[in-house]
């Protein structure tokens, strides 16, 4: 690379160090969004109430057919004109996290749906209630089967962080950005964020398969 | 609305029944698994079901337990109703919140087992007592220590189900049952899913409960043999209905009904 500066890259480094921060913080917290409503999502899904069924199915079906870049403008910008003004991080992490738990909710459906019928029987002939039977019974048979898919969308969602940038957030992508437009230099800044996705992405995606094996000891599901 | 009028809001008297099928009926679509079946079972009685397949005899259980829904008729356990709830007078379908007040008094061991694989074997034993029954952890170890001790599976007590056989998996699925200190115990094929030479690992726990303890039991089985030795009444189902019942020497020493001998002498031949 005949053109490139290590002392421009040294210097603009601790920039997309803090802005890597931002990513981290950004993809925690809307997986963490994503994992608590796409559980409750998958759950809505298995009640017995038809219209609530109905109606859940049809949202999760209708984000995951749209563009997350869509809803992160409708939440932004069409969401005050219902008077709903949030930050643009607020914004970002509720688009961000409603789209992935829509993803979420099929993959804990799948896990769900994994666990054999007798098992919710056995829950029955002890006369669990139905929280019950999820927190006991369900669930912790249906996560090591849902671990790897839940995992994806993790390394999904830290990837998908950049489109907050089109709504001001100080993410990687955006300060990159930011730094190429000051110093007329884009090279550098996005070749160290390739580097610097590429360097968590990978070892994430190792430690998620680590984690998977040892849930599966831990619950004796080997 | 179907009418209720036909069935008492409680069954009350001296010789209450533990549990009564009245007229229950239970069809998938056009097919009737059940049809009008009326059955009372005693206090401390044990009685057996046998069988071909498809007569119904799993059914009675699974409606017994509240896994299913009945299409009509009542079942009422310890004189009151468990299918149905008393409202002004009447009874109505079930809420799910009467169903669990009534299922206390019934334990189930089903044919595959049915453990929870994530919980080793004690603590299969002690989540109903303390999620459900809301012992305290000591007092829900102690009685499931006690019953593994019971059927023979202490020494196992910290093993997951995947590292037990199939009788020992089955065995601590009663103790399991046993922990809920129901009134009325169901044993669905208990035997069906085990190696020849474990079947009587189960069926020996299963003979020291009705020697020791007084629970009413419910057997659906296939083993003859086992049936007529420990049980106080044999039904054998056929079309959803009680063809014919009795005594177990009755019933197999000298069967009445065309059906039956027929049943019998099918599974003698098999042997």
């Amino acid at each position: 690379m005949f053109d490139w500066k290590w002392e421009f890259a040294w210097e603009i480094l601790p920039r997309l160090v803090s802005a890597t921060g931002n990513t981290l913080l950004a993809a925690g917290a809307g997986y963490a969004i994503a994992l608590v409503l796409g559980l409750a999502l998958a759950i809505a899904q298995r009640t017995p109430y038809r219209g609530l069924t109905f109606v859940v199915r049809e949202f999760v079906e209708f984000i995951r057919s749209t563009p997350l870049l869509l809803q992160i403008f409708f939440i932004f910008y069409v969401g005050p004109q219902f008077g709903i003004r949030l930050s643009p991080w607020m914004s970002g992490m509720i688009a961000i996290g409603l789209h992935y738990s829509c993803y979420l909710s099929e993959v804990y459906r799948g896990g769900i749906d994994s666990v054999p019928k007798g098992q919710w029987e056995a829950a029955i002939a002890l006369n669990m209630t139905t929280v019950q039977k999820y927190r006991r019974v369900i669930i912790p048979q249906a996560i090591p089967s849902a671990l790897s898919g839940m995992g994806n969308y993790l390394v999904g969602i830290f990837k998908d962080t950049p489109m907050l940038s089109v709504i001001g957030v100080a993410e990687l992508i955006h300060t990159a950005n930011a730094i190429g437009s000051e110093h007329y230099r884009f090279l550098e800044p996005f070749t160290m964020v390739g580097i610097i996705f590429l360097a968590i992405s990978l070892p994430a995606a190792g430690l998620i398969r680590l984690a998977e094996g040892r849930v599966r000891r831990k619950l004796g599901l080997k | 609305m179907l009418d209720m009028s036909g069935f008492p809001i409680e069954l009350s008297g001296d010789n209450t029944p533990m549990v009564s099928f009245r007229k229950v009926r239970k069809s998938y679509g056009a097919l009737t698994v059940l049809d009008d079946l009326d059955l009372d079972i005693n206090a401390g009685e044990m009685v057996s079901i046998i069988g071909p397949s498809g007569s119904g005899k799993t059914t009675v259980l699974r409606m017994l337990m509240t896994l299913e829904q009945i299409n009509s008729g009542v079942i009422y356990v310890d004189g009151k109703p468990l299918t149905h709830m008393p409202k002004g007078g009447k009874l109505v379908p079930a809420s799910e919140r009467h169903l669990r007040s009534r299922r206390v008094d019934i334990g189930m061991c089903f044919q595959h087992f049915n453990l929870f694989p994530h919980m080793t074997a004690l603590e299969n034993c002690m989540e109903g007592p303390v999620q459900v029954l809301g012992l305290p952890k000591a007092e829900a170890r102690d009685r499931s220590e006690e019953l593994l001790e019971l059927v023979g599976m202490i020494a196992k007590k910290d093993q997951h189900p995947s590292r037990l056989s199939g009788g020992q998996q089955q065995r601590v699925a009663i103790a399991r049952a046993l922990a809920m200190r129901p009134k009325v115990m169901l044993f669905d094929e208990v035997t069906s899913a085990l190696d020849p030479e474990v079947i009587g690992e189960v069926t020996n726990v299963i003979r020291g409960l009705v020697s020791e303890h007084n629970l009413t039991m419910l057997m659906v089985t296939h083993q003859m043999g086992f049936a007529r030795d420990i049980s106080d009444r044999v039904c054998f189902f056929y079309g959803g209905k009680i063809e014919e019942q009795g005594h177990p020497s009755e019933l197999f020493g000298n069967p009445q009904r065309e059906r039956t001998q027929q049943f019998l002498s099918a599974v003698r031949e098999a042997v």
